[in-house]
């Protein structure tokens, strides 16, 4: 791969992490306090691209002395493509001595770097889903003992995230929800035995580490669940639970009352854990 | 001596099979109509487009581009399985995780190659190398982020004529010692706070211990010198952007191999083995060792991804934090990419048989 084809694929990584970042899209893969970092390193990889195409049209082969502090800044956006400024160069691939002209010299980069145009692709063109019922279904719930349990404020029903529920009814018998009713939202999975569950994906730092916590669906389910189809459920807490069959992880039961569809939210995952 | 020779210009940095190629290098316009050229044999430009032609690598990617463009609607349909799908998620995610730390080293590593001059290095280090050892493994922890942003740093501090034991040393303690992701080794184990003392004590030891093994029976050979005396004679601005795609464009594609085998285990792998292997103490510290190269998770992600294997014990958790650190698919990867595949393939098994080897220890000291 020669600069200018790297300057290319500079380019468009860091442009779609730029667009990845700012429409949210990033939210599928990583947590939300990522973002800062992921524009950061999106503009220095646009940068980057730039200013390789700069320094290429100055010439990289007749920089040997001088080219001093003007070439410091980056190019400006639109500087024009370099077609026809390039060396020759054979000045500079004559044995051994090719180290001397070193990255910026004239040798390509492996071609290994052409993979980098497959996480381009499957962002841009595909931008697959978060993580849905099959990851669920084939990894054991992370539900962990609660470090306490906060007061929760009135109203009828109460919201609860997925985990915060899953928490109070497991570890502490649904006594700090009173008997109330609850609120809370996310994806359907059935297990092999058709078992339907509500599960959110908690995720500490990206979709790799992403760990469902379940809660298993009694009561008055809707008769046809779609698995990864989003539900805002409300229910009353029941005694009734059961072991994860993957890691023997505590799964808490909701007696539903009512199930209505939503759309996807916009950040997928529980992020609780990462505080 | 802290600062070791200039090594002389060994063997050609890039891959084999990518050398000179003055003819498909400067004969077309960039961005021009794919093009032979018959002149050079054997190079076909790119394995993705490749398909045995010979292609000037612009006009290859420009290619690449239109084809998948075009056919995108049959590509979405045939990645729509959940298996696929899950696949690609984690493939992603790992790569869109790993690029900010990614870059953040490779900008580090630029300004210390570009920026800070070698006699810095040897002031700031302990003239012995035994002592050079140490003092890198605990500069380790000045360096926030996980692993991908260690290996251009370290790559670049070898550059810079830091003798190669305490770079290496500093490789391996900096994405497990830092402030970060201790931190988050506090908060993943509220209950077992000795946790974090053991992953510092363990990590930092096979860090160091690592360095001194290099220093005994490492041999430059097996080390590629990563292109000695790349910046001289330019501009410190083309030096230094030269250095930040160079390094991006090298890591990068490392890192993408690993993000692929990171998200096949995810993707395939059943998660019931673990179940199985739980119960045998020495089967346990051995299989969370293997699933931590396997995973290849962020360092700061992987104590709460250990937390949540708690049908294991303490020790083969430990096991888990201080070996994925320090080798995992990703990391052998960008390690084989920066100094050589002579080097990966010794170092990352040494590093592996030490890392499972002292958690054991300090598991049973301090857990």
């Amino acid at each position: 791969m020669n600069r200018q084809a790297q300057a290319v694929v500079l380019f468009l990584v860091g442009a779609a992490l730029l667009h990845a970042g700012l429409s949210g899209l990033y939210l599928r893969y990583v947590k939300a306090g990522l973002q800062p970092m992921l524009l950061a390193s999106g503009t220095v990889l646009v940068v980057t691209a730039l200013a390789t195409l700069w320094y290429e049209r100055r010439g990289a082969g007749t920089a040997a002395v001088g080219a001093g502090a003007p070439g410091q800044a980056p190019a400006p956006p639109g500087s024009p493509r370099p077609a026809d400024h390039r060396p020759t160069p054979d000045d500079h691939h004559h044995g051994p001595d090719d180290h001397h002209h070193g990255p910026d010299g004239h040798h390509r980069e492996p071609r290994i770097s052409w993979l980098l145009v497959l996480p381009l692709f499957a962002l841009i063109l595909v931008a697959p889903p978060a993580l849905g019922s099959y990851s669920a279904v084939r990894t054991g719930t992370a539900l962990q003992p609660p470090y306490g349990y906060a007061a929760l404020p009135a109203g009828s029903p109460l919201r609860l995230s997925v985990v915060d529920y899953a928490g109070r009814a497991a570890y502490d018998r649904g006594r700090s929800l009173g008997g109330r009713p609850v609120q809370v939202t996310g994806f359907v999975a059935l297990d092999r035995t058709g078992a339907p569950y509500l599960v959110r994906m908690a995720l500490n730092c990206c979709a790799a580490d992403a760990q469902p916590v379940k809660i298993g669906l009694t009561g008055r389910i809707p008769p046809v669940l779609q698995p990864d189809s989003w539900l805002q459920v409300t229910g009353i807490y029941t005694p009734r639970r059961t072991r994860d069959p993957v890691n023997g992880g505590p799964i808490p039961f909701l007696a539903v009352t009512q199930a209505k569809p939503v759309p996807t939210p916009r950040d997928p995952y529980d992020e609780t854990w990462n505080q | 001596m802290a600062i070791t020779e200039e090594a002389p210009p060994g063997a050609e940095p890039t891959a084999a099979g990518t050398g000179p190629d003055p003819t498909a290098a400067g004969a077309g316009p960039a961005g021009s109509t794919p093009r032979t050229a018959a002149a050079v044999p054997g190079r076909a430009a790119g394995s993705t487009a490749g398909e045995g032609w010979h292609l000037t690598s612009p006009g290859a990617l420009t290619v690449l581009l239109l084809v998948v463009v075009v056919v995108q609607g049959p590509l979405r349909r045939a990645l729509g399985a959940p298996v696929m799908q899950s696949w690609m998620t984690v493939f992603v995610a790992v790569v869109v995780q790993a690029l900010p730390f990614l870059v953040l080293g490779v900008l580090l590593s630029a300004a210390l190659a570009v920026f800070v001059p070698p006699s810095f290095f040897a002031r700031a280090l302990p003239r012995r190398p035994a002592l050079a050892v140490p003092v890198a493994g605990v500069a380790g922890a000045m360096l926030p982020g996980c692993e991908c942003a260690s290996v251009p740093v370290a790559g670049a501090l070898v550059r810079r004529g830091v003798t190669p034991a305490a770079a290496l040393a500093f490789l391996l303690s900096a994405p497990a010692i830092n402030p970060i992701v201790l931190t988050a080794t506090a908060v993943a184990f509220p209950h077992d706070p000795e946790m974090v003392l053991a992953r510092f004590t363990a990590s930092l030891l096979v860090a160091c211990a690592m360095g001194w093994l290099w220093q005994r029976l490492g041999r430059p050979g097996w080390l590629r010198p990563p292109a000695p005396g790349a910046y001289e004679g330019r501009s410190r601005g083309a030096a230094f952007w030269g250095s930040v795609r160079h390094d991006v464009m090298h890591a990068g594609g490392f890192l993408v191999v690993g993000a692929m085998a990171a998200a096949t285990l995810k993707a395939v792998a059943p998660a019931s083995w673990l179940r199985t292997a739980a119960g045998n103490p020495v089967v346990a510290v051995l299989a969370l060792a293997v699933l931590a190269v396997l995973l290849s998770i962020c360092s700061e992600a992987d104590a709460f991804v250990a937390a949540s294997l708690s049908q294991f014990s303490l020790t083969a958790r430990l096991a888990f934090l201080v070996v994925g650190p320090m080798i995992d698919l990703k990391l052998f990867a960008m390690q084989a990419g920066t100094f050589g595949r002579a080097f990966a393939v010794r170092f990352a098994p040494a590093t592996f048989a030490l890392a499972v080897l002292v958690s054991v220890l300090a598991g049973a000291v301090l857990l």
